[in-house]
């Protein structure tokens, strides 16, 4: 078993390719429970750091000290530090709560649509775009309290008795995203800890340091490995991923709500749910890669997150890209179909006025360059091209939210009304601060956790085949 | 209760998940009842070997569900018809359609606490302490690659010399008595 163990990856050009599908394989060759566990464990379980992770944590854990600063400064302030203004009251806050929040959706996404589709290639990199959602999320969720002015008041949005006798407005939007969101974020939590449980079992059993053993030992809550718990989990993890699929088509649904219902031009139409989740799904997928892509060079992991997951996700990206343009289009189409003077001054607006620029910046990032791309296969599995491919949907993404927000706001209905919007330092200060925040979050995740959910791979391997006594006699 | 002293009960290790699954299915038609499978991933066949078939997650989940809907369905219609009424352009107080949203938001988060709670609780879990946790090759590899069937003394077909050379013959790596 030793020296099966041991057997490197074939870096010959091919190698990796299943013969009989010609297909890239999931994973990779001469893989057995005991080689994926020692990787995977290993990763966590040593007691030395790469020096690029202190480096990079370096960067995003200063940056997260930006984030803070601007927040006290914020607190301090009020939101009158922001570029916010009448008539775009709903600036980079809300851009960036939509964009984290749509990063966030790839990562239920894998870990719930693709489980439920039997999609066992999402094994190797649901852990991990989970971990993903969770700090998305966190870092979504910080935007609409900052913007709300007075923080501290934030619990007033939750339904409690209280000595005012005020009670929230269930028929708003805005009410309905505080539910939407804090179910988002508890249910991800719990699905994604309840996934861990066996792998920190497995954690505690092979760690050295007593630390380790403890805190490990603590978290797996004497997981041992019992059929009957199997069983039992098995049945939690599939009724968990039926509930988080509506549940992540809701949350961004939810959030188009808060755009749809308004009645201005570019927000009041009933595209928006659909095309949200699209662009969610869209925008959390490129996010995936650009973790995925360092993180298996760097972890040597090319033989967990193979070619194979490269294509899937730059197919996944194909379609919802395209259900994105079709969103554009349709977008164009009914300012034009539906005969209102104001959405069609909003469309040309928002094309050659004088914000018209960040139109063609996501046309470009969203359209041109991943769209006509993703189709060869050969680029797919390219594993620089789908770096970039990644950098740009995001660009792309961010920008989209920018268009919808302040596009839609700067001119609306009375030319008396106009404006403009111009984001400030401390803007800029606390978006840069969440990819801080996120990263550095990101960067413990991975040091201390199970990144690769080990016992998900351990049932994709060949030695996890039962076979009769019969057919074990006769290859014996 | 009293600390229980004793034998647990026997545990026999393999190699290959089909081998559990056989001395499972074995074990199980010469009438052991009392007796359960560890494996590093679920493994389903060892789930029908010992007769496991059914389990009261879903249920939970379908009661936690239903009760996270009337939840928040009739606070949000309390609150709006007779804590708080306020008219919005002339709406209707008892506007129903909006409030399936945050109802439907609630169904979703209280059935997956109580998936994921009960599944906890009717595994006894959080139970750092387990009596397998004594056997000297079970934290080897129950968690990693091992196979483990463990006969319990609570059976009435348990007796230690005879279930020793019972297990043995089914060919494990080892058999180990666990102690309490």
């Amino acid at each position: 078993m030793a020296t099966k163990d041991l057997i490197p990856k074939d870096s010959r050009p091919g190698a990796g390719i299943d013969p009989a599908t010609g297909e890239y394989r999931v994973l990779g060759l001469g893989q057995t429970f005991k080689s994926v566990t020692e990787k995977i464990s290993g990763i966590v379980l040593t007691p030395s750091t790469p020096l690029g992770w202190f480096a990079i944590f370096g960067v995003g854990g200063a940056l997260a000290t930006v984030l803070l600063t601007a927040i006290t400064w914020l607190f301090l302030a009020g939101v009158g530090i922001w570029g916010i203004t009448q008539p775009v009251a709903w600036g980079f806050a809300i851009i960036n709560f939509v964009w984290w929040i749509g990063i966030g959706h790839a990562g239920t996404l894998i870990s719930a649509i693709l489980l439920l589709f039997k999609q066992g290639w999402r094994n190797s990199i649901n852990r991990f775009a989970e971990a993903m959602t969770i700090f998305a999320v966190v870092c979504a969720g910080m935007f609409p309290l900052l913007h709300v002015g007075r923080p501290w008041l934030g619990y007033w949005l939750f339904p409690y008795p209280n000595s005012m006798n005020v009670w929230p407005q269930f028929r708003s939007p805005l009410l309905w995203d505080v539910f939407a969101v804090s179910t988002y974020a508890t249910i991800s939590v719990v699905f994604w800890y309840i996934g861990m449980v066996p792998d920190f079992g497995t954690l505690r059993d092979r760690a050295t340091s007593p630390l380790a053993k403890y805190a490990y030992g603590l978290i797996s809550l004497g997981w041992r490995g019992s059929t009957r718990h199997w069983m039992r989990y098995e049945t939690a993890s599939l009724l968990l991923a039926g509930l988080a699929t509506p549940l992540v088509l809701s949350v961004h649904t939810v959030i188009s709500f808060d755009f749809a219902v308004a009645v201005l031009p570019g927000w009041h139409t009933t595209i928006f749910p659909p095309y949200f989740v699209a662009g969610a799904i869209y925008s959390g997928f490129a996010m995936v890669l650009t973790l995925a892509i360092p993180l298996r060079k760097v972890y040597h992991l090319e033989n967990l997150v193979t070619e194979r997951h490269i294509d899937n996700m730059g197919k996944v990206m194909l379609a919802t890209g395209f259900i994105v343009a079709y969103g554009y289009g349709m977008e164009v189409f009914m300012a034009w179909y539906s005969a209102s003077h104001w959405e069609a001054f909003m469309m040309w607006n928002r094309m050659f006025g004088p914000m018209g620029w960040s139109y063609w910046v996501l046309i470009t990032c969203n359209l041109a360059i991943p769209l006509t791309t993703l189709w060869s296969r050969k680029l797919r599995t390219n594993i620089s091209y789908m770096f970039f491919i990644s950098i740009v949907v995001n660009i792309g993404m961010w920008f989209e939210r920018f268009v919808i927000v302040v596009t839609s706001l700067y001119r609306d209905f009375l030319p008396s009304s106009w404006g403009t919007y111009r984001a400030t330092r401390w803007d800029y200060a606390i978006y840069v601060g969440t990819l801080g925040l996120f990263t550095a979050l990101f960067l413990l995740f991975v040091r201390f956790l199970p990144m690769i959910p080990m016992n998900e791979i351990r049932m994709m391997l060949p030695g996890a085949k039962i076979t009769p006594k019969k057919a074990a006699e006769a290859a014996d | 209760m009293p600390a229980r002293e004793g034998t647990y009960g026997l545990l026999a290790e393999f190699d290959t998940p089909s081998d559990l699954v056989r001395a499972a299915q074995r074990a199980r038609q010469d009438g052991w009842r009392r007796m359960e499978c560890y494996t590093p991933y679920p493994v389903e066949e060892a789930a029908e070997a010992i007769g496991f078939h059914r389990n009261k997650v879903p249920l939970i989940t379908l009661i936690g569900g239903l009760m996270g809907l009337a939840a928040m369905f009739s606070m949000e219609s309390w609150v709006s018809v007779l804590a708080y009424p306020l008219n919005i352009g002339g709406r209707p107080l008892y506007s129903w359609p909006a409030f399936i949203i945050p109802a439907y938001e609630w169904t979703i988060l209280w059935a997956g606490l109580s998936a994921a709670f009960g599944m906890l609780a009717l595994n006894g879990l959080p139970a750092l302490y387990h009596p397998l946790f004594n056997a000297p090759n079970f934290r080897n590899g129950a968690t990693t690659d091992k196979f483990f069937l463990c006969l319990e003394a609570l059976d009435p077909k348990f007796d230690l010399m005879e279930t020793v050379e019972y297990l043995m013959s089914m060919e494990p790596v080892s058999v180990v008595e666990v102690d309490y």
